[in-house]
């Protein structure tokens, strides 16, 4: 029996306008885009956690995704948390009497650090999980880790050395870090591990990999050599190459310590 | 019924959704003629014990979750509002209820848990935050149907140190063994989110409940 904190496996999935943004096929070929669905599928099949990212456009559609959370609250008993488009404490508060249990923050902690003491204060650290979109530059005197904070998927450099970020984010209160490749992002070629070990070792909250898994032993990698406390996963699993069992019979194969 | 103190904990809804999913019959109250009707209490419970004992305090929701007691009302505390029923927090120093004896010690960053690809330790990480395993210390009809090595949730930073060993009924290890459940019948405490432990959190409530049932029978 393991006597550990377990690694977590965390499938991410994004929301616009209250469904799923690419219909999600399961090994049984069901299309399912619906999230909330989705999500009680992946807490029958083990997920540790789940992330919804809401990429809704309009401000107007905000509230579908309010429904969406309280929907999956009500279904699934293990934490979640939801980020995109949370720009406040009001926000936040939204999302987590929704029933999230935790929201992340990105770009809008970037803009406005403060947010992330706020939350924390309002909601504990535990609440506040920030999300860093991370690429790899040439090191300079201002980005002397050689990785740079990003925004709009990538597109806006913000001038930000990724590990004194993270250390910022920790000093605020962030409960937990998810850490965002965009050079590995959408590639299956395996996280970016040096980026995840670095932010791990400059930090003592936990961090989450995220952006590049595309088999089992990416995740592997990810929570040893990385150092990560959990991997995020997305079309690994959504498009039914692998279930969410397959991932954690394969770490444990590999002694690492994973929820049963 | 149960009914889940309302002293705006945040986890509160969480756990009425759970007891819900369950049809389990409750409320959120801070009235304290249900809370004194119920057939069992919930004392949930997330973020800061000074927070949380200031408001305790200035509703005289201390003195009320003592009369429950006092009255042999079934009482399950959760996450802080576990940590809280003994006498005292590292967190700020903060004296707590003492309802139980005991304190909540902050985990010990030096404290090591696992090890890394080359087999050295690995220090922990605080908040302990994820799923880890309990190992059963004794049995007890909170933990009917719950098995060493069955996971649950938790998001802590301090973890409760009961002084009576015999209160213990299982506990968790990082770095250091601590206490998840403890108490004795009637009166529970857990320092993991039953609510966000998936079927084995539910299994707890449902047993909570069923205790509580047989006691109104009785």
């Amino acid at each position: 029996m393991n006597t550990h904190l377990c690694k977590r496996i965390i499938p991410c999935l994004d929301v616009r306008d209250g469904r799923l943004t690419k219909g999600i096929k399961f090994k049984n070929n069901i299309d399912i885009g619906d999230p909330v669905e989705t999500a009680k599928k992946y807490y029958e099949e083990g997920a540790d956690e789940i992330v919804f990212y809401d990429i809704t456009a309009s401000h107007e559609k905000r509230g579908i995704m309010l429904e969406v959370v309280e929907k999956v609250a009500k279904n699934i008993f293990i934490p979640f948390s939801v980020g995109g488009g949370i720009n406040s404490v009001e926000d936040m508060r939204a999302v987590l009497l929704a029933g999230a249990e935790k929201v992340s923050i990105n770009s809008a902690a970037v803009k406005n650090p403060h947010l992330i003491e706020e939350g924390a204060m309002a909601f504990g650290s535990q609440a506040i999980v920030v999300g860093m979109d991370v690429k790899q530059v040439e090191k300079t005197e201002k980005i002397p880790s050689g990785y740079e904070i990003v925004i709009h998927g990538g597109r806006t450099y913000c001038g930000i050395d990724a590990i004194a970020w993270a250390k910022e984010c920790e000093r605020l209160g962030a409960g937990e870090l998810c850490v965002n490749s965009i050079d590995a992002d959408g590639t299956k070629n395996g996280y970016e591990i040096n980026l995840t070990r670095t932010i791990c070792e400059a930090v003592q909250i936990p961090v989450i990999a995220s952006g590049g898994a595309g088999k089992p032993e990416d995740l592997a990698e990810a929570v040893t050599k990385g150092k990560a406390s959990a991997a995020l996963v997305a079309s690994i699993v959504h498009y039914g190459t692998y279930t969410i069992k397959d991932l954690k019979t394969f770490l444990k194969s590999h002694s690492i310590t994973v929820r049963d | 019924m149960i009914a889940i103190l309302d002293y705006k904990a945040g986890n509160q809804t969480s756990v009425l959704r759970a007891l819900n999913f369950l049809n389990i019959e409750a409320c959120i109250t801070d009235k304290s003629e249900t809370l004194m009707q119920a057939d069992g209490v919930i004392f949930p419970g997330v973020g800061a014990a000074k927070q949380a004992m200031d408001r305790l305090t200035s509703q005289k929701q201390d003195e009320l979750l003592k009369q429950l007691i006092e009255k042999k009302m079934p009482l399950l505390g959760i996450c802080l509002g576990c940590q809280i029923l003994l006498d005292y927090s590292e967190e700020n120093n903060t004296k707590t209820l003492g309802i139980l004896a005991g304190s909540c010690k902050k985990f010990n960053p030096d404290w090591t848990d696992g090890v890394d690809e080359n087999n050295n330790p690995e220090k922990i990480r605080i908040p302990h935050m994820g799923w880890n395993t309990i190992t059963i210390k004794r049995e007890s009809p909170l933990l009917q149907n719950i098995q060493t090595g069955d996971s649950v949730y938790y998001v802590h930073s301090f973890y409760p140190k009961p002084q009576d060993s015999h209160l213990v009924l299982a506990t968790s290890a990082y770095g250091e063994e601590f206490t998840a459940v403890f108490g004795y019948d009637g009166l529970w405490a857990v320092q993991f989110h039953p609510e966000k432990s998936g079927k084995t959190g539910l299994q707890l409530l449902k047993n909570f409940n069923a205790y509580c049932e047989k006691q109104r029978k009785i």
